[in-house]
């Protein structure tokens, strides 16, 4: 309560505004490339996402006025709450049969396994935070840590959600290497892995690895599953340097490319607009990701900084992996291009992870006073 | 409470996190790059490739006319049904959703799967042929969105008269697998696109096909057209017009009722091939779709050989129409047409005795009445005078012995024996191949070795008429060649055009039967009757058997050759009977008619009911017949729809060449 009653119209006012403008230039590029994916038309797509994006923003800044303190004791609290949710999912999800993500609670539906991703930066924070320097890489504070890491990727897996899974286990890494943990650590991680892949690769289902199969060589199968991948590199191809301009693309006008508005979005966006269109979209993301770490550095406490850079390090992963996937350098795996795609779920994500950041930069700001 | 230390640590590790991800984005905006420029020439082709596609428009095929302009193959609207096996994922649930619009009885649907698991999984299967327009647009409408189904409307072949041109235009059929292979044509292998696979449609199937055009049409991933970009119009095949005369092959066929039987009808002076029937025929309606197999075995048991075309395929002995030749060969040599030859019925060569048709013998014979007589014994004097070699060249003069330029697939080109022949085909052993006397004898009536077409026996009768080396052709374009002189004196032809007039028109000719009905036309011809089969020595002894006691298969060709009008030719005509038994009373009826079609076709056509009427009695009976034969072999298959005849002609065992000729029935 003490928002309302605080000087937020002043706090406000300390707000990163260049980075709010930054973020709605992306979402309107985002809503021009899904005007012009309905063929020319607000409906179906941009309409509905226009005001999504426009109460999700109210929301993110809402979120920036909470101090970060706040979320320090909200850590373990949120980070339970969900696991219980993936639980709740998992034991529903038994009942319903197939892959189950979604949690009906009455007035929306939710997916924990979404949030799950922001939760596991957030309690890492907390978790280093009182980790005295040098103790990091002891194994008694970095099993609970793994710990903390496994159990959500371990429930994310058995929905089986890839995706999710990968994003949830890169953001806990990158808090772990973040906080200090010693480099030699990941490398035999890394090589453990490697070590597991021939057990992982048994373990994974038809479909999953008939994606990495096809990853490797989409040609295989150009009018089967290889299709998307084979598609959207041709959507991205034959934009050329400067596109076929808004509105002619042939790739997604015609059907050619599919997921057009959600997963290849970005692919859409490129055979209109050419590598011009391409770079100005990665230069605007490049901008704020800077702004993220910039706002980690200068945060005062190992918790903030690690945070920040967290989140923004799983705002990367979104953003690398889906523009990887439609370029042909990763295998599909269902993660959308934040603030482009269509899909509230994962547009809700991201401003939640923006409005933390926002909070943090906001708390951190330098005072010339 | 913040460690500068840690903080140090923290900002270290964030710049190295930094750095991984300025590298990653450089590294997409490389690829970016790489895809967008470097390759980007390859994706836009690509791009293309996915949303334009070339729609094949195909030609219409050319018509074919007759020398008046009337058709005789021609094209219709046609609605259809057809399956392409390879777009079609599940054949069952396609087939019933197909019958759930139009009704399928089961002998269809077992042949939709035969064909589907036959053909080449890219050629189309045809489900339904000839639907009604209401059949066509329900199908339109239910069976869209089934993928590998099309409904389809285009032209297809149709040949009016159906049989009677059955052996001359051919028929049309889908391009076989390996023509498709062959010439990579997407046209051959559009659906229901048609080829042509025999006779004049097969030979002149360039022209009659036409060009395709294309539709460049932007389509949808689903398959949905979104709107043409360009249309290339196809150029349709051009009209072909034939010497034939429609209206007389028409006849011809009409006249020849049940016989198994081919009649030619030539222009002396312009080679124009006026009439080439061959009876029976097989329906090209029925090939140019599909033939059941039933019908197809039918065809191919009849004994009256349907799917041979007699006129350019069939091989006959000449018998007595080869006389001219001898005739001529001898006044070539110098022979004195009064010179006669005395007739006993008997010609003794060596130990052995040929024999005339007239058993008891013709008396004193000369020049001018061994043609009417048809005396045998007189032919054999003469020929044995000259030679073989003299008499086959002749032949090799008036045309015999050699293909012509005719747009028709496997004319047979005989056999005009000499002696260098015989040193061919049978040498060097020089017992074999050294020429026999007797051989002389049996070859100068027009058996033994030799062997003709009745297209041969046509040309030659034309170039007899005419005394020109006439060349017969059938397509009707350009003007008519002028043809050369044939080099005989006038008044050797003369003699021998005065001879055949007395064949028809004399009291003592063998063909009076084919005296001309028209007023002031006079006809003139030559009868001939080959035997077929071998008259054993006891057969000689009981007697001859006649004729007509004997089976279908053993009875003698009965052959006319004949022109028209005699004082001044104009039309030849060659006439025959497979199996006939006698030129002059069975052939020469129907060249008389044939003949008078050209001058009265009223009166010609007043004479045709009661012939229509007995061989429709006749065929009834066949028919009976055969099917009473074919139902234990019943089957609904049908044949590919690529079928090709391939009928070599049949060969005729000539018997002992050089054997005395036996008595026989006069002519």
């Amino acid at each position: 309560m003490d928002l309302l009653n605080g000087p937020w119209r002043r706090e406000l006012g300390h707000l990163p505004w260049s980075v709010v403008l930054l973020v709605c230039a992306l979402a309107g590029i985002g809503l021009t490339v899904l005007y012009s994916a309905a063929g020319g038309s607000l409906n179906p797509w941009a309409l509905k996402q226009g005001v999504r994006f426009a109460i999700l923003l109210v929301g993110a800044l809402a979120l920036a006025m909470v101090p970060p303190e706040r979320w320090l004791a909200l850590a373990w609290p949120i980070y339970l709450t969900l696991l219980v949710a993936l639980v709740g999912v998992e034991l529903a999800g038994a009942v319903r049969g197939g892959s189950q993500r979604w949690l009906d609670i009455g007035i929306m539906q939710f997916q924990p396994s979404e949030m799950m991703k922001l939760a596991i930066v957030l309690v890492l924070a907390r978790y280093y935070q009182y980790v005295p320097k040098g103790y990091e890489s002891r194994p008694d504070v970095l099993i609970p840590a793994l710990a903390l890491i496994a159990m959500p990727v371990g429930l994310v897996m058995l929905q089986p959600d890839l995706g999710t899974a990968l994003s949830i286990l890169f953001g806990g890494v990158v808090v772990l290497f973040l906080a200090g943990v010693r480099l030699w650590l990941f490398g035999a991680a890394t090589a453990a892995v490697a070590a597991m892949l021939p057990v992982a690769w048994s373990m994974l289902h038809d479909y999953q690895r008939k994606r990495v199969l096809i990853f490797l060589d989409p040609e295989s199968d150009p009018r089967g599953a290889g299709y998307h991948i084979t598609q959207s590199k041709i959507a991205i191809g034959s934009g050329g340097l400067s596109g076929k301009g808004f509105l002619g693309g042939t790739q997604s006008h015609l059907d050619y490319l599919p997921e057009l508005h959600t997963d290849f979005a970005f692919a859409t966006m490129a055979e209109e607009w050419g590598l011009m269109g391409g770079l100005l979209v990665m230069i605007l993301y490049g901008l704020v990701l800077a702004w993220g770490i910039r706002t980690a550095i200068n945060a005062r406490s190992q918790f903030q900084r690690l945070l920040a850079l967290g989140l923004t390090a799983t705002w990367f992963f979104y953003l690398a992996i889906n523009m990887m996937m439609v370029m042909g350098l990763a295998p599909v795996v269902g993660i959308p291009l934040p603030l482009i795609s269509w899909g509230g779920s994962a547009m809700m994500t991201v401003m939640i992870l923006f409005g933390l950041i926002m909070g943090i930069a906001r708390a951190n700001r330098p005072r010339f006073d | 409470m913040d460690d500068p230390v840690r903080r140090m640590a923290f900002s270290r590790r964030a710049l190295l996190l930094g750095a991984g991800m300025a590298g990653t984005g450089a590294l997409l905006a490389g690829r970016m790059a790489w895809l967008a420029v470097f390759e980007g020439e390859r994706y836009q082709l690509r791009a293309q490739e996915n949303r334009i596609q070339d729609r094949l428009i195909p030609p219409r095929r050319g018509w074919i006319v007759d020398r008046n302009g009337k058709p005789i193959a021609l094209n219709r609207p046609d609605y259809r049904l057809e399956l392409r096996p390879a777009e079609v994922d599940d054949l069952d649930a396609a087939l019933i959703a197909i019958r759930s619009v139009i009704d399928i009885d089961v002998g269809e649907e077992q042949r939709i799967r035969d064909d589907c698991a036959s053909q080449p999984s890219f050629m189309p299967v045809v489900v339904r042929q000839n639907l009604t327009w209401p059949e066509f647009s329900a199908c339109n409408v239910r069976l869209a969105t089934l993928p590998g189904v099309t409904p389809v409307q285009s032209f297809s072949r149709f040949y009016p008269e159906a049989d009677r041109f059955a052996h001359l235009v051919g028929y049309v059929g889908a391009p076989t697998p390996e023509q498709y292979r062959e010439e990579k044509n997407p046209l051959l292998i559009y659906p229901g696109f048609r080829i042509g696979k025999d006779g004049i449609e097969r030979f002149e199937d360039k022209r009659l096909r036409g060009q395709a055009g294309s539709a460049q049409v932007e389509m949808t991933a689903r398959g949905e057209l979104v709107r043409e970009l360009g249309t290339q119009p196809d150029r349709p095949g051009d009209t072909l017009r034939l010497t034939i005369n429609r209206d007389l092959q028409n006849y011809a066929a009409r006249r020849l009722g049940d016989n198994s039987a081919s009649v030619i009808v030539m222009d002396c002076i312009t080679g124009d091939v006026l009439c080439m029937v061959s009876m029976p025929a097989y329906d090209p309606n029925i090939f140019s779709r599909r033939v059941p197999a039933t019908l197809w075995n039918a065809l191919q048991k009849d004994d009256h050989t349907p799917l041979l075309n007699k006129s350019a395929m069939g091989l006959y002995p000449p018998g007595s129409t080869f006389k001219m030749v001898t005739t001529l060969a001898a006044l070539k040599a110098g022979i004195d047409p009064a010179e006669s030859v005395g007739c006993s019925g008997k010609y003794r060569l060596g130990n052995n005795t040929w024999h005339c048709h007239a058993r008891r013998g013709h008396g004193t014979v000369d020049m001018a009445r061994a043609l009417p007589l048809s005396c045998d014994t007189y032919f054999y004097a003469m020929g044995r005078r000259v030679g073989i070699d003299a008499i086959a060249d002749m032949a090799r003069r008036l045309g015999l012995g050699q293909e012509y330029p005719l747009p028709l697939p496997g004319q047979a080109d005989g056999i005009v024996p000499d002696k260098a022949w015989k040193q061919r085909r049978f040498g060097p052993d020089p017992r074999k191949g050294n020429w026999r006397e007797g051989e002389t004898l049996n070859a100068a009536i027009g058996q033994g070795y030799i062997i003709t077409n009745p297209l041969q026996l046509a040309v030659m009768t034309a170039r007899l008429a005419s005394g020109k080396a006439v060349m017969p052709r059938l397509i009707g374009e350009g003007s008519p060649a002028e043809f050369p002189s044939l080099g005989i004196p006038e008044w050797h032809l003369e003699l021998v055009r005065q001879g055949m007039v007395d064949v028809v028109n004399a009291r003592h000719g063998t063909a009076r039967a084919a005296r001309s009905p028209v007023g002031d036309v006079l006809f003139a011809g030559k009868t001939g009757t080959a035997q077929v089969r071998r008259i054993s020595a006891a057969e000689r002894r009981t007697g001859v058997i006649r004729n007509e006691a004997l089976p279908w298969k053993q009875r003698d060709h009965a052959l006319f050759v004949a022109f028209a009008p005699a004082g001044a030719p104009r039309y030849a005509c060659s006439v025959i009977l497979e199996h006939g038994i006698a030129g002059g009373r069975y052939a020469a009826p129907i060249a008389r008619d044939v003949l008078s079609f050209l001058f009265e076709p009223e009166r010609a056509l007043a004479i045709l009911p009661p012939i229509e009427a007995e061989a429709a009695r006749a065929r009834a009976a066949r028919e009976v017949r055969e099917t009473a034969d074919s139902i234990a072999t019943e089957t609904r298959a049908m044949m590919p729809s690529w079928l090709k005849l391939d009928i070599k002609p049949p060969l005729f065992e000539i018997a002992d060449p050089d054997a005395p000729q036996p008595p026989r029935e006069p002519e």
